[in-house]
Parts: structure tokens; C-alpha cells; sequence
């Protein structure tokens, strides 16, 4: 029998050498090269990390955030769907966190009852355009929070992910970025502060900006004023890129390449969440601290 | 009933610090007597903070009542009772100039405009040349000025206590609009109500609220490109007083007065009664550079390939042109009129006719190579990608043919005959449908998601960066994610729309039924510009250089400048113009329905 097949396989008949071989981890360089090499993901979905802390000099948290994200898998994938949301509250007292709370209830409530038909039947589709339902959420919230902190305010930053666009509501100095695969930090949002208006208009100078006295003083929140104009606009979720989501906590102390460099570095999005909070808290800080990263595979 | 004496009847306005009210003055029973009664309500904890409160108060109440001029309130009275203090005041009968802007449809005349800023000068150089110590107003807007019923102002709400907000964690919020700079920085001098002035005049005659705006804005929104109808003498004198620098502005509320008062008279509005709108459009001394003749109308557009240009004409023909001077190269008849435009494909020409087929000719020869037959007129342009030919057609169809084989690769059933031009992108194709469906389907002919618009959307989609826009007949310029088909915005315009838009830096521009030529920006669904024209817009606008060029059928050509939207040049044909321009190498090219093709230098 073993005669009959050493003559049909020919003249290979010694035995196979063992290899000294063992399981390593791919270098940093395999990984890449294996990724780039990786096959298509179906559906697309989210990879989302969050984090928070009241950081050094404050006795209170009056930020407050929010992930939320439905992935449908299967014969017919459907886009999937992102809701992230700021918000950091002020304005004295106790009344910080209740606007900041409030206005991310009464927001991820509005819009999350707007996307229920959707979830249940996507073929369907949404009529309402995402940025009436933004601009509907925002206005719900402004008279949330007025009702129930009157004399506070907060910023809200809050991003709609869907397809390969991302609709982005925004009031305050709170910030909303991509970062980019190389290193490339845009900030897609625009400071409603006075220091950042003067620094626009070349006033002031980005070192001037950053150190002035009334850095804090914002010409927009959500829950001030009768009249509210929140920017909102539809960019494309940055390809291959993460989207953060931040408070002045984090942005205000960590400058953007360092946020890079944390977020490449990590080995997931929840440890680069934490890592970000590290870093501002080293950095003294010196106010609450919230971050939410995302990114959209396939 | 407050101190026995003053019957509240109405709330008139609600503030920071408490509210307005209405009331009858009980001291005066046989008449109506009613003032304006206004209350502070001293929320401070501390008592001595609640003391100075209440101390500054009473200084102000002071002031007001050493103060005579006819455009402020007299003060009657002032109380104080528990935590609320009062002041009874003049009772103005009239409007707020913000309830006027906002309730005045079209903008408030520059005359009246400016008969208002005269006397709002003449109060604050009134409080500013207060004895002994000026006068500040620092809280200038048109809700703090009351129009009475005889049209003239008077100031309200003399600014009692009224801080910024100061939050415990030392981030302060501050909503003002009207403010200078240096109010910012707590220097307010007399400059700063001077630049607030200027503010409330720019918003009266802007109809742009600057508390809906980044803070010190006023020369990003030139008031005469918002307001054309406002004299370059006005909006100079509102430029300086809304200088960033306080001592560029005018040195005090006299001198502004004076300018106001010069430029009034040199507009001539201040001599006369009624100031009349003359419009100013030029209409140049553009000349065609050469045009071409067709037999019947153009309502399709032109294109440029390979040294030629070729348009179809309702003559059932196809024409090919030399560029350089307009002459004929050759022509190919069809069986019925070619409304579309014409695409081309490695030496071969394609065009739809309404003979119900797609036509395949030789770019150089004008010989007919083949045709593929639709069983309805073909109303849509072919656009071609991946080895096919893509196009729709009164069929129902959506048609896409191999190239090389000229026959049918797949037919996509349509709720309705499909006019739109189709745009291929990311392996799909996108149509719209004259029932108002808006349909994606892959290259196997599959549909990926549809979205139904309320009417027709015969509007050809355009493509940029994962967002398809169009237009439809339900007035809407739609903006939607081309992977999930969710609409992303829509931007409302006075009528229905056929034109199709055209994408550039981050503006989509398209005309309407309603005779504009919209430019909205693509991230915010914003209107930058809208242009007018005289009649319905259906041709379609595109973008070269710095500048847009579109038809009218009000019978025009316009070339306008793409980010504020004034007019070049127009240039006036003797037919409507439904079909839209080519603009290739500095040319300009557009077909009208008088029959000509023209050419233009862009």
C-alpha cells in the first residue's frame, strides 16, 4: 500500500521537515499591510468610542453626551444610522448640567422618535430632510432648556451619520472634527466665541486666542436669547478617518496634532477616548472633559 | 393695582430683570391715562448687593427725570415694593422698528429709514452732551426704539442694570449683534452707541437681524447688495459709523447727523416726496462673435468635441460647426425634433430625437452608424459610461445599450416617461421621472432606492461628493445622500423647477419657474443669491471661472458673477431661451428659440 503511492507521488517521499514555527503578533507594518489587504466590509457600521471626566479644577460635571448607532445586517443592508451629541452647559448655580442634560434628552427624544419608521421599515426612507429634522431637534431643545434652566445655556454640537454624509447641528464652542488618515485635523464646526470671532477677523492672534481673558465668552448657546441661529450644514463623514466629537475641556488644551497622534496610536477607539482625557487632564484640566470618536467601515 | 394708583392692564414686553406693563393711571379718573410701567425684580440674596441694586435704580430714575427731549419718554414716577422696583413712564403709542421690519413685507423705505436715523442721532447727541456727566444709551436696536403713531421714534428702555450674564464657572454669555468691539472689552464710550445706531439702521434697511450673525459681520453683508435700492450716500455714511476701529467712526452723534442730513439731500430723497427705484441694469454692448441659423427652434444645448460643436435643433437636424466661425461642417436629419444634447464617445456622436430613437453618427463624416429604437419621443440627453450608453425615454425606460453592440444591455421600468438626463456615479445610475420618482439603479439595471418627489422631476440630476442634487416641479432644489437616498435638504423656491443644477464650490446654482436663478450653498442649504430675470428659467446654469451663465425666456443670455450674483452682461435674443449654454475655451455657445445658435467671448 505505501509502495502504491510513494510510486504515484513520485519521488517526493521524505517525510515533510518541521518548521520552527510559532503564532507571533503581525509587526506594525503586517497590520497595515494586512488591513489595506483586508476584504470589503458589508454593511457598512460604526466603531464608536466615548469618554468623559470632570477633570482637575472643577467640582462638577456639566458636560454631558451622547452615542447611539443601529447597524442592519443581513439580504439588504441599509445604511447605517449615527446620533452623537455634546453639550456643556453654564451658566451658574446648579443650572450647567440640568441645560446641558436637558438639551441632549429633548434632542436624541425628538429625533430618535423622527428615525423609529426608518428602523423599522428602511425601505420606506425619511421624507423630512435631515437638516428641517436637525433644526427641529435644536429648537425643541432651546426651549427645553429655557423652560427648565432659565438663565443657563449650553453648547450642543450633534452629528447625524448616515450613508457617507454626516449632518451636523451646532451651537457654542463645543467642536466637531475629522481627522484625517494623514494627520490632517479639520475643525468642521466654528466657535460661537467672541475671541474666535476676533481672531477671524485678525484682530488677535491663535496665541492671543488662546490665553485671553474672555476666551469663554460665547455669542451663541442653545437656551439663550429668543432668537437662535445654530449652524447646520452636511459634509462627508471623513473616509478612512474618525470623527470627534468634543468639549472646550479637551480641544482647549491638546492642539491638533496631538489629538492625531493619540487617536493613530491607540490600539481601539475606547482606549484613544481615554487617552485623549488623560492627556488634557495633564495638561491641568481645567475644565469638564468629554470626547466621542467614531469612525464608519465597508 | 401697584401703590394704589396704577392699574395693570397688559404685559408689553418681558426682560432680564422683569416685565413691562400697560396700565391706567387712577389719579386721573375722568380720563384714560395710560402709562407704561416698568418693573425690576431685585433677585439678589446678598443685602448689600440688594442695596446697591436698588441705590442704582434710583440714580437712573434720577437721570431720566432731569432729561427733556421729545424722542425719550418722560418719567412720571418710580416705587419701590419688596423685592420690585418700578418706573412709571410715558406711554408711547405705537410699534417697535423691530415689530415694523419684521412685519413689513419688502424692505422699509430709505426715506423713512433715514428720517428715523436723523432723530435717533439728535436724541444721542442730546444724552451725549448731558450735563454734567454724558449719557451712554449703550443698548441701540430696533426694539428699543418705538415708532409712534406720527412716525417718530422714541428711545426706550434706558439699560437699567442690565449686565451680562456671568456664570459661576466665569463663561459669560452675551447675545448683542448691535455691540462694538469694544464693548466687548467694557469700553463704551460714545463711538459705542454711534456703531449701535449704525447697526440698527443697517438691520432696518437690511432686514438681516446681526443678533443672527457672527458678532461684527456688518461688512460681509454690503448693504446694497442685500438692499439695492439704498443710495451709495446712505450706506456710506452707515460704513463709517460701523467701523471696527472707534475713531474711524464719526466723532459724535452731531456729525452723523450732518452726514445723514447731506446725504439725504444729495439723493434728493430729503427734497422730495417719494423716492423712486430706477432701475440701473445694464444691458453692454455684447456682440455674438459669430451665429448659426437652424430651421427651427433650439431648445437642447450645445457640445464641444474634437474641433466641432454640435447642437440639434426642433428641425429635426443635428449640426456640426466649426468653432471658429460658425460654419457648417455637415448636417444629420432625424426623423423628429432633437431637443436634447448631444454626448460623444471615441469618434462618434450620440443624440436623442423625438423619432423615438438614439442616434449614433460619425463625429467626422455626419454619417449614421446605428440607432436604437425607444418606443416613446426621447426627451433625455445620453450619457455614457462603462461601455454604455445611458438614457431615458417617453417609454417609461430607462434605457441602458452596450456600446459596442448597440443593443439593449437592460431596460429599467419607469412610473412615468423619464426626461431627466441620466448621471452615472460609484457603479450607479440616476434618473428622475416625469411622476416625480427620483430612481438609483446599479449597472445590472437593479433598483437601489427611489425617493418620490410631489411633482415631476424632470430636472437632470448632478453629482458631487456622495450628495445627488436636483430639481423637481414642487419647487424644491433637493439635496440627497446618494448611498441611502435620504434627503439631506431641500431649499424651497417660488415655483417649479425644469432647469438642472450645476455644482461649483460648494454652490448649487439653478433657475426656477419663478424667473430667479437660484445660487444655495450646498452645506447649509442656505441662499447666497438669487438673480431675477423677467420670465421662467428652464435652461440650465453653468459655472465657468467667475462666472454663470444661463438663458431666461425672458429671451436673454446672462452672464452673472458667481459669488454675488450681479450681472455682467446680457445679451437679448429674439425668442425665449429654454435650452442652456456650453462654455469651452473662453466661448460661449447657446441656442435659442428664435432659431440661432450664438456664440459669446465668456
Amino acid at each position: 500500500m505505501n509502495a502504491f503511492f510513494k510510486r504515484l507521488l513520485g519521488k517526493n517521499t521524505k517525510p515533510l521537515t518541521k518548521v520552527d514555527a510559532s503564532t507571533v503578533p503581525l509587526s506594525g507594518e503586517q497590520f497595515k499591510l494586512a488591513s489595506t489587504l483586508a476584504p470589503r466590509i458589508e454593511p457598512q457600521q460604526f466603531i464608536i468610542g466615548c469618554g468623559q471626566s470632570i477633570g482637575k479644577q472643577r467640582d462638577h460635571n456639566e458636560d454631558c453626551l451622547f452615542t447611539f448607532s443601529v447597524t442592519m445586517g443581513g439580504e439588504s443592508p441599509s445604511s447605517p444610522l449615527g446620533l452623537f451629541i455634546i453639550a456643556d452647559g453654564m451658566g451658574g448655580h446648579q443650572y450647567g448640567e440640568v441645560a446641558s442634560s436637558t438639551a441632549i434628552r429633548t434632542m436624541a427624544n425628538y429625533l430618535l422618535k423622527r428615525f423609529h419608521a426608518y428602523l423599522i421599515n428602511p425601505a420606506e426612507g425619511m421624507d423630512e430632510p435631515l437638516q428641517d429634522m436637525m433644526r427641529a431637534a435644536i429648537d425643541e431643545a432651546q426651549k427645553a432648556v429655557s423652560k427648565a434652566a432659565p438663565g443657563s445655556g449650553t453648547t450642543l454640537t450633534a452629528a447625524i451619520v448616515l450613508g457617507q454624509q454626516m449632518t451636523i447641528g451646532h451651537v457654542g464652542d463645543s467642536r466637531a472634527c475629522a481627522i484625517h488618515k494623514d494627520g490632517r485635523v479639520d475643525i468642521l464646526t466654528r466657535d460661537h466665541s467672541l475671541v474666535k470671532r476676533l481672531e477671524e477677523l485678525g484682530q488677535i492672534s491663535s496665541e492671543e486666542a488662546a490665553a485671553h481673558p474672555q476666551r469663554n465668552v460665547l455669542y451663541r448657546a442653545l437656551g439663550q436669547g429668543d432668537v437662535l441661529e445654530p449652524d447646520i450644514f452636511t459634509t462627508p463623514f471623513p473616509q478612512l478617518g474618525t470623527l470627534l466629537l468634543c468639549s472646550d475641556g479637551l480641544w482647549s488644551v491638546l492642539p491638533d496634532d496631538h489629538l492625531y497622534d493619540i487617536v493613530k496610536d491607540a490600539p481601539n477607539l475606547h482606549v484613544a477616548c481615554q487617552s485623549l482625557i488623560a492627556a488634557a487632564n495633564d495638561a491641568g484640566g481645567p475644565d469638564n472633559i468629554s470626547a466621542i470618536l467614531v469612525q464608519l467601515i465597508g | 393695582m401697584l401703590v394704589g394708583r396704577y392699574v395693570i392692564q397688559d404685559v408689553i414686553g418681558v426682560g432680564g430683570m422683569g416685565s413691562v406693563y400697560r396700565a391706567r393711571d387712577l389719579h386721573f379718573p375722568s380720563v384714560v391715562k395710560l402709562v407704561a410701567v416698568k418693573e425690576m425684580i431685585n433677585r439678589a440674596a446678598d443685602p448689600l448687593v440688594k442695596k446697591t441694586i436698588v441705590k442704582n435704580f434710583e440714580r437712573e430714575a434720577n437721570i431720566l427725570a432731569t432729561l427733556n427731549h421729545p424722542s425719550i419718554p418722560r418719567i412720571y414716577d418710580y416705587f419701590t415694593e419688596d423685592n420690585r422696583s418700578y418706573l412709571v413712564l410715558e406711554f408711547i403709542h405705537g410699534k417697535d422698528m423691530e415689530a415694523m421690519i419684521n412685519e413689513t413685507a419688502g424692505f422699509l423705505t430709505e426715506e423713512r429709514v433715514l428720517a428715523w436715523a436723523i432723530e435717533l442721532c439728535d436724541v444721542l447727541s442730546y444724552l451725549h452732551t448731558h450735563k454734567p456727566d454724558p449719557i451712554i444709551f449703550r443698548d441701540m436696536k430696533p426694539s428699543n426704539v418705538m415708532v409712534n403713531s406720527t412716525d417718530h421714534i422714541v428711545l426706550v428702555d434706558f439699560g437699567i442694570a442690565k449686565p451680562f450674564q456671568v456664570g459661576q464657572k466665569g463663561t459669560m454669555i452675551g447675545t448683542e449683534g448691535y455691540s462694538p468691539p469694544e464693548q466687548y472689552r467694557g469700553e463704551a464710550g460714545l463711538h459705542a452707541d454711534i456703531y449701535a445706531l449704525g447697526a440698527t439702521i443697517h438691520h432696518a434697511l437690511s432686514r438681516r437681524d446681526p443678533r443672527l450673525e457672527p458678532p461684527f459681520s456688518f461688512a460681509e453683508r454690503p448693504l446694497r447688495k442685500i438692499n439695492p435700492a439704498v443710495s451709495l450716500e446712505l450706506e456710506t455714511v452707515i460704513n463709517t459709523a460701523l467701523q471696527y476701529n472707534p475713531d474711524d467712526r464719526f466723532h459724535d452723534a452731531e456729525s452723523m447727523k450732518q452726514a445723514l442730513i447731506a446725504a439725504g439731500r444729495k439723493t434728493g430723497i430729503l427734497s422730495r416726496v417719494s423716492a423712486g427705484t430706477a432701475s440701473t441694469q445694464t444691458s453692454g454692448g455684447i456682440k455674438p462673435l459669430w451665429f448659426f441659423q437652424c430651421e427651427d427652434e433650439i431648445r437642447g444645448a450645445p457640445l464641444y468635441y474634437d474641433g466641432s460643436i454640435y447642437i440639434g435643433s426642433y428641425d429635426h437636424n443635428l449640426y456640426s460647426l466649426n468653432p471658429a466661425d460658425g460654419k457648417l461642417k455637415w448636417k444629420y436629419a432625424t426623423d423628429g425634433g432633437v431637443v436634447t444634447r448631444p454626448a460623444a464617445f471615441e469618434g462618434d456622436i450620440f443624440i436623442g430625437s423625438e423619432d423615438q430613437r438614439l442616434h449614433v453618427v460619425n463625429a467626422r463624416t455626419g454619417k449614421v452608424n446605428w440607432t436604437y429604437y425607444t418606443e416613446g419621443r426621447v426627451h433625455s440627453s445620453p450619457r455614457i459610461a462603462e461601455g454604455h450608453v445611458f438614457i431615458g425615454s417617453d417609454d417609461q425606460y430607462l434605457h441602458a445599450v452596450n456600446l459596442s453592440s448597440g443593443r439593449a444591455a437592460w431596460r429599467f421600468e419607469t412610473a412615468a416617461p423619464v426626461h431627466s438626463t441620466p448621471f452615472v456615479a460609484n457603479d450607479n445610475v440616476f434618473a428622475g421621472c416625469e411622476n416625480g420618482d427620483f430612481y438609483c439603479v446599479d449597472f445590472r439595471g437593479e433598483l437601489k432606492w427611489h425617493y418620490k418627489a410631489k411633482m415631476a422631476v424632470t430636472s437632470s440630476p448632478y453629482i458631487l461628493d456622495g450628495v445627488v442634487y436636483f430639481g423637481s416641479l414642487d419647487n424644491s432644489l433637493f439635496a440627497l445622500d446618494t448611498r441611502a437616498g435620504w434627503v439631506i435638504w431641500r431649499f424651497r423656491m417660488g415655483k417649479g423647477s425644469v432647469s438642472s443644477p450645476y455644482v461649483s464650490d460648494g454652490i448649487a446654482y439653478i433657475g426656477s419657474a419663478d424667473g430667479n436663478i437660484y445660487a444655495v450653498n450646498t452645506r447649509t442649504a442656505k441662499e447666497v443669491w438669487r438673480f431675477k430675470t423677467e420670465h421662467q428659467v428652464s435652461s440650465s446654469p453653468v459655472v465657468y471661472k467667475d462666472a454663470i451663465y444661463c438663458g431666461s425666456a425672458d429671451g436673454n443670455l446672462y452672464c452673472i458673477e458667481a459669488h454675488s450674483g450681479r450681472l455682467r452682461w446680457k445679451f437679448t435674443t429674439k425668442g425665449p431661451i429654454t435650452g442652456s449654454p456650453l462654455v469651452y475655451d473662453d466661448i460661449v455657445y447657446i441656442g435659442s428659440t428664435d432659431h440661432f445658435l450664438y456664440t459669446f467671448l465668456a
